[in-house]
């Protein structure tokens, strides 16, 4: 081994990188944290424009007292024909933190989409996507996809430096930077008045204000999901050294 | 070669030139005007600046999305749903007598910085040119409701009353003690209307009799409901902090 390959060469993450990850982290969990506030006001999700305690939901989640609450006056038909829409007014004392919890999940937003906007336009002009990110062509083949898939399920995974990324790994990466994040930034956009009144083909786009809002808790949720993969892969190929990658350590410090 | 690379320089530099310019304006923006008060509040310099990127990159003008009669849906009333229950929240006494005369002796006092302050009646209300709209109320909760609203533009109002140019803010205050300020370009969307009909009937007690604020490009619970008074500023009225964003175009 007079020689080390060039693929060999220890490379940590850059700079750049760390610093997008960790306020993306950070961004991260807050945006969770209220939106799952702003879930439980509400915990009911429908498909189209319109949704609302008088019509029937697409999914509902026992999080909060607001769950089937009752606490309604009685429904009066909004038309004189049958099958017409109803009004009722709502007696029943709901739980409602939105007024920090919208708040809190707008600022965090923020700070995922600077930070997400940092990553993406260093990530293409250093190279990194190219590079680092997209499989290489002769990667991209059944057998090395399922070894890729074995290796991941045993014991302990195998630890690559900085970004050498394993196959899944690129794959799940490139869903997470070019489909769930866009996704879950313009599905939020599309529940807005004001952004949709600009740009109205938004609710086009996703369906409907109501199927933006189903869209953007399933895109969470797959984020979420990917979260928790993502540690536990970093707990396997040894959590120390992973995190000492993604912190102080360097390139500068091999030379 | 030596092209192509000049030409993905330029399409950087005219990236980050697009980027700079939009934050220079959203930052210049909040750094001369004074704004409503932050209260030290983290939160709350969130939401100023989500206010001054949504002025600064929206379409101040732009109509909320329209809809067809067909469309109409269910919708819940929520808040207050009458202010002359004296079992309910909100309950106030002047807005039961009021309802008790069918709302007769209603009307709507616009003051502050305009021309010609005074009280308008229904019936003064309803000789305006009206406005029809099918569209839809986003609530804060998370639900969504359309219907069918009527009534009169508010800017025509305001015109009418003889609006100042040193105005900034209007404030809605209600018969349930509700306070919302909106700027003047929410004040003029051709949307923003003062609803007196909903689906094609008066508006009912429960959705804010005799009158209602439609804002569409902002949050259901800023068209306030059981309006009792209009007043124009030119600085913005601090009603403290009740912990909710003053704008919410979002």
């Amino acid at each position: 081994m007079a020689l080390t390959p060039r693929n060999e060469i220890k490379t940590y993450h850059s700079t750049w990188v760390k610093i997008a990850h960790w306020i993306g982290t950070c961004s991260f969990f807050f945006l969770i944290f209220s939106g799952f506030e702003i879930l439980m006001v509400h915990p009911r999700l429908y498909w189209g424009e319109t949704g609302n305690d008088l019509m029937p939901a697409f999914l509902e989640f026992p999080i909060s007292r607001n769950y089937q609450h009752g606490g309604w006056t009685s429904l009066e038909p909004i038309f004189n024909r049958p099958n017409s829409p109803m009004s009722a007014g709502r007696t029943y004392s709901i739980f409602n933190e939105n007024g920090w919890g919208r708040s809190l999940h707008f600022l965090a937003a923020w700070f995922l989409v600077f930070s997400g906007l940092f990553y993406l336009i260093l990530a293409i002009f250093t190279g990194h996507i190219k590079n680092n990110l997209i499989p290489k062509f002769n990667e991209l083949t059944l057998e090395l996809i399922i070894k890729d898939i074995k290796d991941h399920l045993k014991a302990s995974l195998a630890y690559l430096q900085g970004p050498q990324y394993g196959l899944l790994q690129k794959i799940s990466y490139l869903v997470v930077i070019f489909i769930l994040l866009p996704t879950i930034v313009l599905t939020g956009l599309t529940m807005s008045p004001a952004i949709t009144a600009s740009h109205p083909y938004l609710l086009t786009l996703f369906f409907g204000a109501q199927s933006a809002r189903t869209i953007h808790f399933f895109a969470a949720s797959s984020l979420f999901i990917f979260l928790i993969v993502h540690v536990w892969m970093i707990i396997k190929s040894g959590f120390k050294k992973q995190m000492l990658a993604m912190t102080i350590k360097n390139n500068a410090d091999e030379k | 070669m030596q092209m192509k690379n000049k030409l993905i320089i330029s399409r950087r530099a005219a990236i980050i030139t697009g980027l700079s310019a939009a934050m220079g304006t959203i930052l210049t923006n909040s750094c001369t005007k004074p704004l409503p008060p932050t209260y030290g509040n983290i939160l709350r310099m969130g939401d100023v600046f989500t206010y001054e990127a949504q002025r600064a990159l929206l379409d101040v003008k732009a109509l909320a999305k329209e809809y067809n009669f067909s469309d109409i849906s269910s919708f819940p009333a929520t808040g207050s749903i009458n202010p002359s229950d004296a079992s309910l929240p909100g309950f106030n006494v002047d807005y039961e007598l009021l309802h008790r005369n069918q709302f007769v002796n209603w009307k709507l006092p616009i003051e502050g910085c305009v021309a010609r302050p005074g009280k308008y009646s229904m019936d003064d209300i309803k000789k305006f040119k009206s406005r029809t709209q099918i569209t839809r109320h986003t609530c804060e909760e998370g639900w969504s409701a359309i219907a069918e609203w009527t009534g009169t533009p508010l800017g025509l109002l305001l015109h009418h009353a003889g609006i100042q140019a040193k105005a900034r803010f209007v404030n809605f205050i209600s018969y349930d003690n509700y306070n919302i300020s909106i700027d003047m370009f929410d004040a003029f969307h051709p949307q923003t209307i003062l609803a007196y009909g909903m689906n094609g009937r008066n508006l009912p007690i429960q959705h804010g009799a005799p009158i209602r604020a439609r804002i569409e490009t902002q949050i259901g619970g800023q068209s306030v409901k059981y309006i009792k008074k209009i007043v124009v500023t030119d600085h913005f009225v601090d009603t403290g902090d009740n912990g909710w964003a003053w704008y919410m175009g979002i």
